[in-house]
């Protein structure tokens, strides 16, 4: 159930699937022989974080789906207060999460 | 263990926002478990990007398991266990059970170690397929309300697990790169932006990372 796409559902799962066995059966592969600490470890890591970050940062400002449906404000708030919160119970993640989500939750009943 | 149910329930739920099936949300969790992935994955599709994208976004993003791999299995290595163990078992490694067993491991006895990371990843992993599955229904039970919130789980949780440790330079920049040229680059070539942003963005990051201003007085983690 893809709108714009060509390929399966299962074919994209698929492959999805494989390209992170990958580095699963890799590091098995490479278990005792690779130190954690190289610069190729930390290139990769560095990529993961640009990338996820962008991919966060989208999800928020410009969603798919559901969340296409409500105002920018509504999402900034949302996520400003997660972050308020995470912030005063000293890095609090479950918190955080919960709070910002109940502040969307909140924001949607009232109007 | 409870955040990372959580999570599996907004990819339930995210899932059936976009319309997939309960057994392509079932599907994901079982085969691929690793969430990140799993979420650009359903992303970039539902938005219509190339197979090449998607698959090399998500190569990116796991790849992150290739060291928790590494760094995990040498623990329960041991004479006279066939290889393929090792390799059926690397698929429980996460970054949730990488942090629950790596501490205790090295306090167990040395052939107790490959049923200790068995049982913990197994209990996680089934944990994250239930939790899928709970999301995917409970998004189509709930009011409206409560489904945005749901969606919005995880979108939340990786912002606030970014900004956890922000001890490292290079992973900041990072961030901070990634940040800027995600949504730009959506907006100019939307298909390839995540892995131009991930490669550009953290390329440039690892680059100031190496230089002396990146290695100043931190820890390398």
């Amino acid at each position: 159930m893809i709108e714009n796409a060509v390929y399966s559902p299962v074919l994209v799962i698929t492959l999805a699937a494989l390209a992170t066995y990958a580095s699963r059966l890799l590091g098995a592969f490479l278990s005792g022989r690779l130190t954690t600490a190289s610069p190729i470890v930390d290139w990769i890591t560095c990529v993961t974080y640009a990338l996820l970050a962008g991919l966060v940062v989208r999800m928020i400002w410009m969603p798919i789906g559901t969340l296409a449906q409500t105002p920018d404000w509504w999402r900034f708030a949302a996520a400003a207060s997660g972050l308020i919160v995470f912030m005063i119970s000293r890095k609090n993640v479950g918190l955080g999460v919960l709070a910002g989500s109940l502040v969307l939750m909140g924001l949607s009943w009232s109007a | 263990m409870l955040v990372m149910g959580a999570s599996f329930v907004g990819f339930g739920s995210m899932l059936h926002a976009l319309n997939w099936s309960v057994w392509e949300a079932l599907y994901s969790s079982l085969s691929t478990w690793a969430l990140p992935g799993q979420i650009a994955m359903a992303d970039m599709a539902y938005s219509g990007a190339p197979l090449m994208a998607i698959v090399l976004s998500v190569a990116f993003i796991n790849a992150r398991l290739l060291p928790l791999a590494a760094s995990l299995l040498p623990h329960i290595r041991q004479p006279g266990v066939q290889e393929w163990k090792y390799y059926t078992v690397s698929m429980l490694v996460a970054a949730t059970s990488w942090v629950g067993t790596m501490r205790r491991l090295p306090d167990l006895a040395p052939d107790q170690r490959l049923s200790y990371l068995t049982g913990y990843g197994l209990l996680l992993y089934g944990s994250s397929l239930i939790a899928t599955v709970i999301g995917f229904y409970l998004s189509g039970q709930v009011p409206q309300h409560i489904t945005l919130a749901l969606v919005f789980l995880n979108p939340l949780y990786f912002m606030l697990l970014f900004l956890f440790d922000l001890h490292n330079r290079s992973k900041v920049m990072a961030l901070v790169f990634g940040a800027i040229l995600g949504p730009m680059l959506f907006l100019i070539a939307p298909d390839w932006s995540l892995i131009i942003t991930g490669l550009a963005g953290g390329t440039a990051a690892w680059a100031l990372g190496q230089t002396k201003w990146g290695k100043k007085g931190l820890n390398r983690d």
